[in-house]
């Protein structure tokens, strides 16, 4: 069976607008929003396509967490994957970590190409998918705008800072996702009734052998310095007049 | 003592300027000493110039024909393997660097603290998270090696005038062949490089279409600028991708940043927030934009662009 393995990841809705807790101690999480990981939702889309254009058999979405990301893992069955695996544990996953817990489901599934977002937008790390691709030894695409399948190989465009790059990569190998890889389908409701029974299969992340405690001590949480509102003018002359007397202009 | 060890960005002929900011990081560490190491299959020339960076002590180059290309997947056992011997690894937060970094510190069996932005001791240091909404004072526990990538946009470029010692080296680690480059395509101009521009005009969502961005490279071509774009003006099909600022694209420092026409969502904020002084050009009196613009101008851009465009001329 040729199968594309997804992670999903829960974070805070894109819309959120995020607060520092005022000990310090990290961001308020209470009563928030949360949501797939926007990169994440693209990655899965990406895998459901790949299966309709007849290159897997199978989408099998991994989410790793407390059971609050079985919320997460059932709109994914609900877009369309077919399966879905929890790796449950209350520790606040690192990338490498993560990176190790795809591995072991690896070996298990035996996948022929996982899909990650390119970063998650709460941590903003950009790190599990290239570990990922390290620890099994296998190809990495990230931040893949175009995926093209091609029996035993993928051609796929990475945008890069200094345009759109192509690559070349042997199958099995890890691809991560950028913005513009394709749109997310919308979940209509009978699929959201459909998606309860399909399977969702809870792992404990200890049966993996997966060391998850925390490596990087996070020491605090700090607001970002603000910039202040400035002048408004009230047309070029001025805008112009404005920059010169700042020295921003000669 | 902390000895660093930082991957030189290039494009296969000159250094990134991504990497002389990366430098000055690295020399932010107390007692740091700094070594460069090029990967290439030319590496003289980029050689040089990373040794004439001040605050390097040593240039590493490893040469062989695979390197041409920056495949993170070629280039992270070779890293891995000289990085072994050192305390500290980084490379600039470019594509590049989050790439091939992640691959590197996975094999050396540490974790990696990503978008650096500050130095607070050895093994302290400072990090933006939820698109720069918080920030994170992050230790790394003695017996861990650090592995970082760099926000360059919050060091300034390393002065010339070093003369660090170049020192070719060979490694032993195998280059694997599964993963192959095919081309790059780039909207090369002649304009300033966006990443490292001292200014810079960005179009978003109101431009309306790509041909009406002909007014963005106008004022930039007048003021020497770089051009940018929103991510709405990407998505549009409006500009490339290249040209995309915020927490997705480029983050940016320059001494000026005029924003023409974009709303100013936060993960567009994100990407500016370290930039001297921001003009912002908008119809919406509300456009959150202005809530961080140190000059402000509500109007129609069609009407103010060609106006700003005199009175610049007329200086």
């Amino acid at each position: 069976m040729r199968r594309v393995m997804v992670g999903v990841k829960r974070v805070v809705d894109y819309n959120v607008r995020i607060r520092v807790k005022p000990d310090g101690t990290g961001v308020v999480l209470d009563g928030v929003k949360m949501s797939i990981n926007p990169f994440d939702e693209i990655g899965l889309e990406e895998a459901l396509r790949i299966k309709e254009r007849g290159h897997a058999d199978e989408v099998v979405a991994v989410a790793i967490g407390s059971d609050d990301v079985q919320q997460q893992l059932r709109t994914a069955l609900a877009m369309g994957a077919d399966r879905a695996v929890q790796v449950r544990t209350a520790a606040a996953v690192e990338p490498l970590q993560a990176a190790r817990i795809f591995l072991q489901l690896i070996a298990k599934e035996q996948p022929s190409i996982v899909i990650l977002g390119k970063q998650a937008i709460d941590d903003d790390n950009s790190q599990t998918g290239q570990m990922l691709a390290a620890l099994w030894e296998r190809p990495q695409a990230t931040f893949a705008s175009k995926i093209e399948i091609n029996g035993a190989v993928a051609v796929v465009t990475r945008e890069v800072d200094a345009g759109l790059e192509k690559i070349e990569v042997d199958l099995p190998a890890v691809f991560t996702t950028d913005l513009r890889l394709n749109e997310p389908r919308y979940v209509k409701l009978p699929e959201i009734m459909k998606a309860k029974k399909k399977p969702l299969d809870v792992i404990e992340a200890g049966a993996l052998g997966v060391d998850v405690t925390e490596t990087l001590k996070v020491v605090k949480y700090e607001p970002p310095a603000q910039r202040t509102r400035g002048v408004m003018v009230k047309d070029a002359a001025e805008l112009v007049a404005q920059l010169r007397a700042r020295g921003v202009l000669q | 003592m902390s000895t660093v060890l930082i991957v030189a960005e290039h494009d296969g002929h000159r250094l990134s300027p991504a990497t002389a900011r990366t430098v000055t990081c690295a020399s932010r560490i107390p007692g740091a000493a700094v070594t460069i190491v090029v990967l290439a299959a030319e590496p003289d020339a980029i050689a040089k110039e990373a040794a004439a960076l001040t605050g390097v002590q040593r240039v590493l180059t490893v040469t062989q024909a695979p390197n041409v290309h920056t495949l993170a997947a070629v280039l992270a056992p070779q890293i891995a393997e000289l990085g072994a011997g050192f305390t500290h690894l980084m490379a600039a937060s470019t594509t590049f660097g989050k790439d091939v970094m992640p691959r590197v510190a996975a094999l050396l069996d540490a974790p990696q603290i990503s978008d650096l932005m500050a130095v607070e001791g050895e093994r302290r240091f400072r990090r933006p998270i939820y698109a720069g909404n918080a920030i994170v004072t992050i230790e790394v526990p003695a017996g861990v090696k650090v592995v970082a990538t760099v926000r360059a946009a919050s060091f300034a470029v390393a002065a010339p005038g070093g003369a660090a010692a170049i020192e070719p080296v060979t490694v032993k680690a195998a280059v694997p062949s599964h993963t192959r480059f095919i081309g790059v395509e780039s909207g090369a101009s002649d304009r300033p490089d966006l990443q490292s521009a001292a200014r810079v005009v960005s179009g978003g969502r109101a431009l309306g279409s790509a041909e009406n961005f002909k007014h963005i490279y106008s004022l930039a071509d007048r003021l020497g600028a770089a051009v940018g774009a929103s991510r709405a003006a990407v998505d549009a099909g409006y500009v490339p991708n290249e040209l995309q600022v915020g927490q997705t694209g480029k983050i940016i420092a320059p001494e000026l940043y005029v924003a023409v026409g974009i709303s100013g969502a936060i993960q567009h904020l994100t990407g500016i927030k370290d930039a001297r002084t921001i003009v912002a050009i908008n119809k919406d009196a509300e456009a959150p934009i202005f809530e961080v613009a140190d000059i402000g101008l509500v109007g129609d851009l069609f009407t103010v662009l060609p106006e700003i465009e005199r009175a610049l001329a007329g200086k």
